[in-house]
């Protein structure tokens, strides 16, 4: 039976492949013949000598110096706002409010970065600050239901030990709560900290800053080798981030 | 020694550590423009107000909703064409594995540092291939394609078989070695070492993860649309760029569901296969 | 009249009867050890004291108040005025020594230094000086996660005495320490208490410390007041008596010397 079931499952994704590539009619034989094959060429070939001038790189190090600081105050603002919006969630404040506040995390993080981009740019205009908006909304949903797990999950007596001495429901949260808390929302938002960059580097296609929208002018203006050297640094930057978070988790996160 | 009773050790690195991270993160004010005010103005709240006041009703029309299932069709279509493709990653996955190292199974599972360099160009394509975000590979292959799904299912196929071919080397490393080894002393072929040695042991993390990803690709996929890779994201991104807010709330809507479905799909799919 | 107890009971959320009808009395500046077997509603008792239980019936007075008829924000002006020592303190394992017994001020402190001293340690003289006393001074910076369970009940102390309430609780507060510091630091416990004039109700497993420092000692078993009189006029019998079918476990407990004995305080 549930032999015959996988087998089911198999045949299913094998009709499911072949339709989709009959559905969107991709002549892979038409891509790669040798027409098709020599225009791609020509157009990789353009790719081949960055430029490298002076000017350029300087706009690449101020879009990649926005990147960055998209990046890091979305993230930041974010855990500001998902910590406020995990108390609820994590059933601080009452039945009806938890539903409410998991609600609108789920929301917030169902919509991608991109979509967030596009409606902010319509919002707030061109520029970086849509982008740090969308980066803002989109991890405060993300980083709103770690933390409002990571809340739940955390030992209460240290907090009703403040309660039972007279201290307040805030003095309670940072004084009982907060010590066991903190370094786990540190490396949550670090996490997408990391996560962000790379986001936050192509948010730019929809017109929110950055590198990405260096790119995109670049390539709307047939001018290969600048969009070329922008690829490269949009490479750099991630690989520069990939490798010491990398390590610093495997060095700090001994799981 | 009223020094020693009076001092927190700890206050000056924290002070500066407080000190560093203002001191980066205040220019990056400058750089990111950050200006949540912009959303507050009289101005843009109308604007907005208008935006989302027409968000319902959701646009309903018979000519939308058929518009609406082929795009969704479309997206579904894209990601798991893509993903296909980026099952050619496999042999990628082989080579840079050091699971099928003949000269590891003869020395206690460590490959000669010769052998082991010949690995790296297969893992550096690899690490180019996913280090590129899908989506510049979409606004690069639209150039070169032209608008349209084609586009999609290429830029998801580069992409993934960057993730695919690392994770699937990954796994291929992490099951128990000591069959492939055995077979490999016992001079059977690497291939015929990887079908019978390690598939058996990796099949089921394979598959789990490989659901995983075509779960992911879908999410891309509408994103990608954005570029004009096609699909829902691209039918998003006209209906914004028109103001017409109830397309635009009928198809998120659409995408919610199916973001939801998929994430059902998978679930059950790994469940049955892992 | 600083604790009145009318025929206050007390049933947990599961059922079980934790206190049956207690009454009990106890002046300003008495010192009293409740002794009495596992289970017999020690920390019950205890934890209803400190307003951390509500009494299922019964009267309940603490510090001349009815806390359960009180508004909350009076009821935790109320529970300012009183300390518990908890027998493993409660005190995140990542905070630093320092930070958990400053805490003990946090219901006297206004939210600006209360919050200020969250950033920065305000008083790390008074922290000193109340950990001095219990002869753990040097562990002032060190985070709870470093220290042991003996030196975590003696952080928890230390949080009382600086926060200074008029009526201190301790529950089993010096289970985890070995007979000589266990001494000594009920003889600092009952000093205090002593010199501030203020009352100290304390659990305790080991009767001889009971005997040797406190001068009213209460029987409890089942949830009930077994006995209640002075230390010298508590006898083997009654204890036979508190403790009956516990015989098992006796030797280990008188096993701790009277030569350890300070003067009564």
């Amino acid at each position: 039976m549930s032999r015959l079931f996988n087998l089911l499952i198999v045949l299913a994704i094998g009709a499911a492949v072949i339709a989709s590539f009959s559905y969107l009619a991709i002549d892979l034989g038409a891509l790669s013949s040798a027409d098709s094959l020599r225009q791609m060429a020509s157009y990789v070939q353009r790719f081949l000598q960055p430029d490298v001038s002076q000017a350029h790189l300087s706009a690449i190090a101020h879009g990649a110096l926005e990147t960055l600081a998209m990046s890091a105050l979305g993230t930041l603002l974010a855990a500001v706002l998902g910590l406020l919006l995990a108390l609820p969630a994590a059933g601080r404040f009452g039945g009806p409010l938890q539903g409410v506040a998991r609600l609108l995390l789920n929301a917030l993080r169902a919509i991608p970065e991109l979509v967030w981009a596009a409606l902010m740019v319509l919002a707030a205009g061109l520029g970086p600050n849509a982008g740090t908006l969308a980066l803002t909304l989109h991890t405060a949903g993300v980083l709103g239901r770690l933390f409002a797990e990571a809340l739940e999950n955390t030992p209460t007596a240290p907090a009703e030990a403040i309660r039972l001495q007279g201290g307040s429901q805030l003095l309670a949260f940072c004084y009982g709560t907060l010590p066991n808390l903190w370094p786990q929302l540190l490396a949550y938002s670090l996490y997408r900290w990391e996560n962000n960059i790379r986001m936050a580097s192509v948010l730019g296609f929809v017109g929110a800053g950055g590198l990405g929208q260096m790119l995109y002018v670049n390539l709307s203006l047939f001018q290969e080798a600048q969009a070329s050297s922008v690829i490269l640094a949009m490479l750099l930057l991630v690989l520069a981030v990939d490798s010491p978070s990398s390590w610093s988790r495997q060095r700090w996160v001994r799981a | 020694m009223l020094s020693r009773v009076t001092r927190d050790p700890a206050a000056l690195p924290r002070l500066l550590l407080t000190l560093l991270v203002l001191a980066l993160l205040w220019p990056g004010l400058e750089h990111s423009e950050l200006d949540v005010g912009v959303l507050l103005n009289a101005d843009n709240q109308r604007d907005m107000g208008r935006f989302l006041a027409a968000f319902w009703p959701l646009a309903h029309s018979t000519d939308f909703l058929v518009l609406l299932f082929e795009a969704t069709v479309q997206t579904l279509a894209i990601a798991t064409a893509g993903m296909a493709l980026a099952l050619l990653a496999i042999p990628a996955s082989l080579l840079a594995s050091r699971a099928l190292s003949l000269s590891a199974a003869s020395r206690a599972g460590r490959p000669k540092p010769l052998a082991n360099l010949l690995r790296w160009p297969v893992r550096g394509l690899l690490i180019v291939l996913r280090s590129v975000p899908e989506i510049v590979w979409a606004l690069l292959f639209v150039r070169a394609v032209g608008l349209g799904p084609t586009a999609g299912v290429l830029a998801i196929a580069i992409t993934y078989s960057g993730m695919l071919g690392k994770v699937y080397a990954e796994i291929y490393e992490s099951v128990d070695q000591r069959p492939a080894h055995a077979l490999m002393q016992a001079g059977s072929g690497r291939l015929a070492a990887f079908v019978y040695g390690i598939l058996p042991n990796a099949a089921a993390e394979l598959t789990s993860y490989t659901v995983y990803r075509w779960e992911c690709a879908i999410r891309a996929s509408v994103v990608m649309g954005f570029v004009g890779a096609g699909g829902l994201g691209q039918q998003i991104d006209l209906s914004m760029r028109m103001f017409a807010g109830n397309e635009v709330a009928s198809m998120l809507l659409t995408f919610l569901i199916l973001v939801l479905l998929a994430d059902q799909l998978s679930r059950l799919l790994r469940g049955r296969l892992a | 009249m600083s604790l009145n107890l009318r025929a206050v009971s007390l049933r947990h959320a599961n059922a079980v009867e934790a206190l049956r009808a207690i009454d009990l009395q106890i002046d300003s500046g008495e010192q009293v050890a409740i002794i009495g077997p596992s289970g017999a509603g020690k920390s019950s008792l205890l934890n209803l004291l400190a307003t951390a239980l509500t009494p299922s019936s019964g009267e309940l007075q603490v510090l001349g108040a009815h806390p359960w008829q009180l508004a909350n924000r009076q009821r935790q002006r109320l529970r300012t005025r009183i300390g518990l020592i908890h027998q493993a303190p409660p005190l995140p394992p990542r905070q630093r020594v320092v930070t958990a017994v400053l805490a003990g001020k946090l219901g006297q402190w206004g939210l600006a230094k209360s919050l200020l001293n969250w950033l920065h340690p305000l008083d790390i003289p008074g922290a000193r000086r109340e950990l001095a006393r219990l002869d753990l001074a040097d562990k002032l910076f060190a985070q709870c996660q470093q220290l042991s369970g003996g030196q975590l009940q003696r952080v928890g102390i230390a949080r009382v005495l600086y926060q200074a309430p008029e009526l201190l609780l301790a529950d089993e507060p010096v289970s985890a320490m070995d007979p000589v510091l266990a001494d000594h630091t009920l003889a600092v416990l009952c000093q205090h208490a002593q010199a501030q004039r203020i009352t100290l109700v304390a659990s305790l497993h080991a009767v001889e410390l009971a005997l040797a420092h406190f001068p009213r000692i209460i029987g409890l078993r089942d949830g009930q007041v077994l006995f209640d009189r002075r230390a010298q006029d508590v006898d083997q019998a009654q204890l036979d008596a508190l403790y009956a079918n516990e015989h098992l476990h006796a030797p280990a407990t008188s096993a701790v010397s009277l030569s350890v004995q300070t003067a009564r305080c």
